[in-house]
């Protein structure tokens, strides 16, 4: 129990990424918490990447860490510009609104 | 060992209580504040695990742009979050059944992983023991040299970002005036400055 290895941070890892999933079901309509809650699941990804890394003394899940922080970054600010610009043409950013394409 | 026990523990707690409070809470700007706290938890898992470099780029990169990126959209826009609160809870059984399910599997995997003994001799990048290279430099003198295009090409990606999120949220607006410098250079005596004849005693 005292021992923390690499169960213990998969373990958080898994409940942060289940609470991703959970956030987006539960807001299906809030853009932006969806987004939030993609932020949760990269960072319980990232999570992985770094317990495994140290754990098997490999410097390349560090790295991966990186670049996927990298890719979040870009990602959040390619949403959230799109965001702005949806809200801008519809006046609100319901998920259920996003439907002029009728796809 | 028992305060790093101790340490891991708090700042697990923290950071699923805030990861909760993120998907939860009522007010939008409090589910960013949340993640920001779930963020400066997850720094300090990465510091006990060894990983400091990861720890402080992850305060810098999204505490310091993301969650302020967040913060400033959701406060721009004037938006009616408790409409957009209806109907939630008609989600949350399918929601709370798909999480659960996810997360017993994930536990499970995670619980019934062992690392193989030939994993050691797989090894692409083995780090340097502890205390004799700072995890910052290993990093460092790995992503440039053997990851140097990949270093590269997340680069392009956040250039590209960068003028896409310009690009998309750049707008031109009718009716407003703007000072236009070069029409005001380009202007002569001829077309600003008339002379008129006056008569006396009369306007003009």
């Amino acid at each position: 129990m005292l021992e923390i290895g690499l169960g213990h941070y998969l373990t958080v890892a898994a409940i942060l990424f289940s609470l991703g999933i959970f956030g987006i079901f539960l807001n299906r309509k809030n853009v932006i918490i969806i987004l939030m809650s993609i932020e949760l699941m990269l960072l319980a990804v990232n999570i992985n990447l770094v317990a495994f890394s140290t754990h098997l003394q490999d410097l390349v899940g560090q790295v991966f860490a990186l670049f996927v922080l990298t890719v979040a970054a870009a990602e959040a600010a390619i949403g959230l510009a799109i965001l702005v610009v949806y809200f801008r043409n519809r006046g609100s950013i319901s998920v259920e609104d996003i439907n002029m394409m009728k796809g | 060992m028992i305060i790093q026990a101790l340490a891991f523990y708090l700042f697990a707690a923290v950071a699923v209580a805030a990861g909760v409070m993120v998907v939860s809470a009522r007010n939008p700007v409090h589910s960013v504040l949340f993640l920001i706290l779930a963020f400066f938890n997850a720094a300090g898992l990465f510091v006990l695990m060894g990983a400091e470099f990861l720890a402080m780029i992850l305060v810098v990169v999204y505490v310091g742009a993301v969650a302020v990126l967040f913060l400033f959209v959701v406060m721009m826009l004037d938006i009616n979050f408790v409409r957009l609160r209806e109907g939630s809870l008609q989600y949350l059984p399918l929601g709370a059944l798909v999480g659960i399910i996810l997360l017993v599997e994930l536990v499970l995997v995670g619980g019934a992983w062992i690392v193989s003994p030939a994993a050691d001799a797989a090894l692409s990048h083995p780090s340097a023991p502890a205390g004799e290279m700072h995890n910052t430099r290993a990093l460092g003198g790995l992503i440039y040299t053997d990851y140097i295009y990949l270093f590269q090409i997340s680069g392009l990606v956040l250039l590209v970002a960068m003028i896409g999120a310009i690009v998309l949220t750049l707008r031109q607006r009718e009716g407003v005036r703007r000072q236009s410098i070069s029409r005001q250079t380009a202007r002569t005596r001829a077309e600003s400055v008339e002379v008129k004849q006056v008569p006396s005693r009369s306007g003009v």
